[in-house]
């Protein structure tokens, strides 16, 4: 019953957090108890309805091939008609559940973490609207309202990063996400509007049909590179190389956030849409292997960067990039499967880990450096089992989520190329490594003295339980219970362990985390001599490659250069013209206005002198005059 | 008999109201004008009774005589003058030969257009009995017009009481 | 045999005079009798159709009516408003009321 109800409602689900945006935004900012109420409540209403339709799904046999869509007319003119609708399938399906639950588990945490906050009503209006936004984008019937959504993520992350904007650095962040996220989504608005010139239609249903017969027809030019400017979107939106460089910055923002935006809303958009328009990839092998290449590379190049950050939150950010680099490999070999489940068991432990680098830092307040904290295992007993489910999650032990996950990402991409097979098994061992080191020098070592850690307060560690829990059996259940059945594309792929890959990954992250205990946690090496042996290539991931320095150099060269002649051409030539144009009534009227005497009889006398000259002419000209001057009989 | 008085009242009572209204625009008293102004209104309802407008007739002397010319005698003694010499110049800015020129030119020109003018006479029955038809006539078809000019002469009265009383402010 | 192109001539040249007083007198009083005077004119010649070209119904002459009444109202609003101006200006010449210039 519920579950047709939910099926049947499934607009509610984002319209809920959207109304509690507009509840608690407009009327309840003053009032945190109840702006948090509001908010809980609406999406725990929408987790329920999200399950429920997760489970009519299954109960009513929606697949991929055969989804479930509703659509009310939004905008209709000859040759272009627009809907706004619900697409239900078990892609879609699984996101909302996902969406929903860390939206929830976010909010709970963040009772906890944002009490006492000046803009804690703010705070939650903009997380319903974050959550609302992602949601939307989610049940989208087409590139239109996806677009829509879309942009409006783009802004609940802007509002968010610098959601402490009397800080510079949050307000700088906040920009710097908005901006590097609009260059991709030109190119996305760019695709979507080649997309409409070529196929009339922008609906995804009848892409999907279209897109073959099209292919069959004119072949796969043109349309590699419409599939690569869409791409751009992902790229800036899910912080692939090179427009990954917001995604650290974003840690400006209260850490809450941060996990709902690295763990379910903002990057996994960009997975999601391509995971969306797989029909469009698919058949373009050029493009998909460029979204190979570029998750691959993404996913080890932020691990290479991970590995010496000393910023908890930035650890994680670069351990996110790296992970959403692995999805796009996953989807890029041609496995929507593999990365969407990838996607739900990162989302559990990504947000799990966030939320405990967020307890970490409600204990320790204003020290980020991992350096400085040490020894907390003993003072924060569940942030320590929540920080260690997740890192062993992350790292591929079995029998934790990310075990399952990304050995079917392994297996996929070992079908189809062995380089990036390679590139995805030092990652993963880069990745064991870098959270390793995090967990043993955070929570291990010895206590600092000037320390004084406390654990969570209640609402806090109730999301870390539940999170925790779900990264425990989130990648087993599914695996068990034949995930890449439902969630496919094309026909059901279900494949086994590949006991040789599974083999393979689980021994090289028990290598790395053994080489982290040696280097970080046994005290027999110094870290500091290691990083003064191999100092360049210490620098080098340090400094993150120079590349954030690269751009600000690019921007200062050709941007601030192109600038300066623009504002030159702009002084000297556009507002010449402009003002000789605006210079040209003020100069007539000017003449004109010394007309205007104000004297009543002039006016009078012009008026009247007009009007006879008017007549006169009227006069001269009617037949009837003319009449009379020949002499005719009239 | 009748034609012949009929042409010579005629042409007494046009000779009466253009004199006068040529001296309402040339005197320089004002006083003089509004008196002379009263005068070409007597001359004007002349003109109705020959038309066979005996209604309007009376109505012209009642409303312009007695309301009209008067008010303006009034305002102008209510405006508080010793002497009333001047009060009715032409203005001296005004380039008055230009005035000249257009009024004549109106004249000529409407002259010109009355004469060419093909006019239509008609020899339907003359109406002997206007006042009883005229009211017929506003009581029935002109109604709402009468309601109309009703409210726009309440309008006029209280604009004109408030305008000159001033408001309190 | 006087017709109705004599009245017409009488209407026309009244409506000039007043038209000349208009744009000259020098008081708005002057200006407003004048006024008076091209109203009276154009009644002339609504009644003067009325008797030659319908004589037998009486559209003219309601026209006159009308024209009359709402003559009775212009004057009086326009003494009201000369008073109010003379209260507070201390003057009715028209040449003085040029504040609507540029």
């Amino acid at each position: 019953m519920f579950n047709q109800y939910a099926l049947s409602h499934a607009a509610l689900i984002p319209l809920l957090p959207a109304m509690s945006f507009i509840i608690v935004g407009f009327f309840l900012r003053r009032l945190p108890i109840l702006a948090a109420t509001v908010s809980v409540c609406m999406s725990l209403i929408s987790f329920a309805l999200s399950l429920g339709v997760g489970y009519g799904v299954i109960a009513n046999n929606i697949t991929v091939d055969n989804p479930l869509i509703q659509r009310i007319p939004w905008l209709s003119i000859s040759g272009l008609t627009v809907d706004m609708g619900v697409y239900i399938d078990p892609i879609s399906a699984m996101m909302l559940v996902i969406v929903t639950l860390v939206a929830l588990m976010v909010q709970i945490y963040s009772i906890g973490y944002m009490r006492g906050d000046a803009g804690f009503g703010r705070f939650f209006a903009y997380l319903s609207l974050f959550a609302s936004a992602m949601l939307g984008l989610v049940i989208a019937v087409n590139f239109v309202q996806l677009f829509v959504f879309w942009e409006l993520v783009g802004l609940c992350s802007y509002l968010l990063i610098g959601y402490y904007f009397h800080k510079i650095s949050a307000r700088e962040a906040a920009k710097k996400a908005f901006i590097t996220t609009r260059i991709g989504d030109f190119g996305l608005l760019v695709g979507i509007l080649f997309l409409q010139i070529l196929f009339g239609t922008l609906d995804f249903q009848q892409l999907a049909s279209n897109v073959p017969l099209y292919v069959a027809e004119h072949g796969t030019n043109l349309l590699t590179i419409v599939a690569l400017l869409l791409f751009l979107g992902p790229i800036g939106k899910s912080g692939q190389f090179p427009l990954h460089v917001w995604l650290p910055d974003a840690m400006e923002g209260p850490t809450p956030v941060s996990a709902l935006i690295h763990a379910a809303t903002m990057v996994v958009a960009g997975v999601y849409l391509v995971a969306r328009a797989f029909f469009l990839f698919s058949v373009l092998p050029n493009a998909m292997e460029v979204i190979a290449w570029i998750g691959a590379f993404t996913a080890c190049f932020a691990a290479s960067i991970a590995f010496t950050q000393r910023d908890i939150k930035r650890i994680l950010a670069y351990s996110t990039v790296s992970q959403l680099g692995y999805m796009m490999l996953a989807l890029g070999v041609g496995s929507v499967t593999a990365s969407m489940f990838h996607l739900m068991t990162h989302a559990f432990f990504k947000a799990l880990m966030f939320l405990a680098a967020g307890a970490v830092l409600h204990g320790l307040p204003n020290k980020n450096d991992i350096f400085e904290m040490g020894g907390l295992r003993h003072k924060m007993p569940v942030t320590f089992a929540a920080m260690t489910i997740g890192v062993l999650a992350i790292s591929g032990i079995p029998p934790f989520a990310g075990f399952f996950s990304k050995d079917e990402i392994l297996l996929a991409v070992s079908q189809v190329s062995m380089p990036l097979y390679t590139i995805a098994v030092v990652t993963s061992f880069m990745t064991a490594f870098y959270m390793a080191r995090l967990l043993i020098v955070v929570f291990c070592g010895s206590e600092k003295p000037d320390n004084q850690p406390h654990e969570a307060p209640m609402s806090m560690r109730i999301p870390l339980v539940v999170l925790g829990v779900l990264a425990v059996i989130g990648g087993y259940i599914p695996y068990a219970n034949h995930f890449g059945d439902w969630v496919r594309f094309g026909s059901a792929s279900h494949e086994g362990l590949h006991w040789g890959i599974a083999a393979t990954s689980t021994v090289l992250s028990i290598l790395a985390i053994s080489l982290a205990w040696y280097i970080y946690g046994s005290g027999k090496v110094s870290p500091d001599k290691l990083s003064r042996r191999f100092s360049t290539l210490y620098k080098l991931s340090f400094h993150k490659y120079y590349i954030d320095e690269f751009y600000l150099w690019l921007n200062h060269t050709f941007v601030d250069g192109l600038g300066k002649i623009l504002y030159w051409l702009e002084l000297h030539f556009v507002e010449g013209i402009v003002n000789g144009i605006a210079g040209l009534p003020v100069g007539l009227g000017d003449l004109v206005r010394k007309s205007q005497t104000g004297k009543l009889q002039r006016y009078g006398l012009i008026m009247f002198g007009a009007m006879l000259i008017l007549v006169v002419w009227l006069v001269l000209l009617s037949p009837l005059f003319k009449g009379v001057l020949s002499g005719g009989d009239y | 008999m009748n034609e012949l008085i009929y042409t010579v009242a005629f042409y007494i009572f046009a000779a009466i109201t253009v004199a006068a209204a040529f001296g309402v625009v040339t005197k320089s008293n004002l006083v003089h004008s509004a008196l002379l102004l009263a005068l070409c209104f007597i001359g004007v309802s002349g003109l109705y009774v020959l038309l066979q407008a005996d209604f309007l007739a009376a109505v012209q002397i009642l409303i312009y005589n007695g309301a009209i010319a008067i008010v303006f005698v009034l305002g102008t003694m209510l405006t508080r003058r010793s002497s009333r010499h001047g009060t009715n110049d032409t203005e001296v800015n005004i380039p008055s030969r230009v005035v000249t020129l257009v009024s004549g030119l109106f004249v000529v020109v409407t002259l010109g257009v009355i004469a060419t003018t093909p006019w239509h006479y008609s020899s339907g029955v003359i109406v002997e009995d206007t006042p009883s038809l005229l009211a017929q006539l506003i009581l029935t078809d002109y109604m709402v017009v009468m309601e109309a000019a009703a409210v726009l002469l309440l309008a006029a009265m209280i604009g004109a009481i408030v305008l000159a009383k001033g408001v309190e402010e | 045999m006087i017709g109705l192109v004599h009245f017409l001539t009488v209407a026309a040249i009244v409506f000039a005079i007043g038209l000349y007083g208009v744009l000259s007198k020098r008081t708005i009083v002057g200006i407003l009798m004048s006024i008076e005077l091209m109203l009276n004119a154009v009644n002339i010649n609504l009644i003067a159709f009325s008797r030659f070209i319908t004589p037998e119904v009486l559209t003219g002459q309601i026209f006159a009516i009308f024209t009359i009444t709402v003559a009775a109202a212009e004057v009086a609003v326009g003494m009201a408003m000369i008073f109010r101006v003379y209260y507070d200006r201390n003057t009715v010449h028209a040449a003085r009321l040029d504040e609507m210039r540029w």
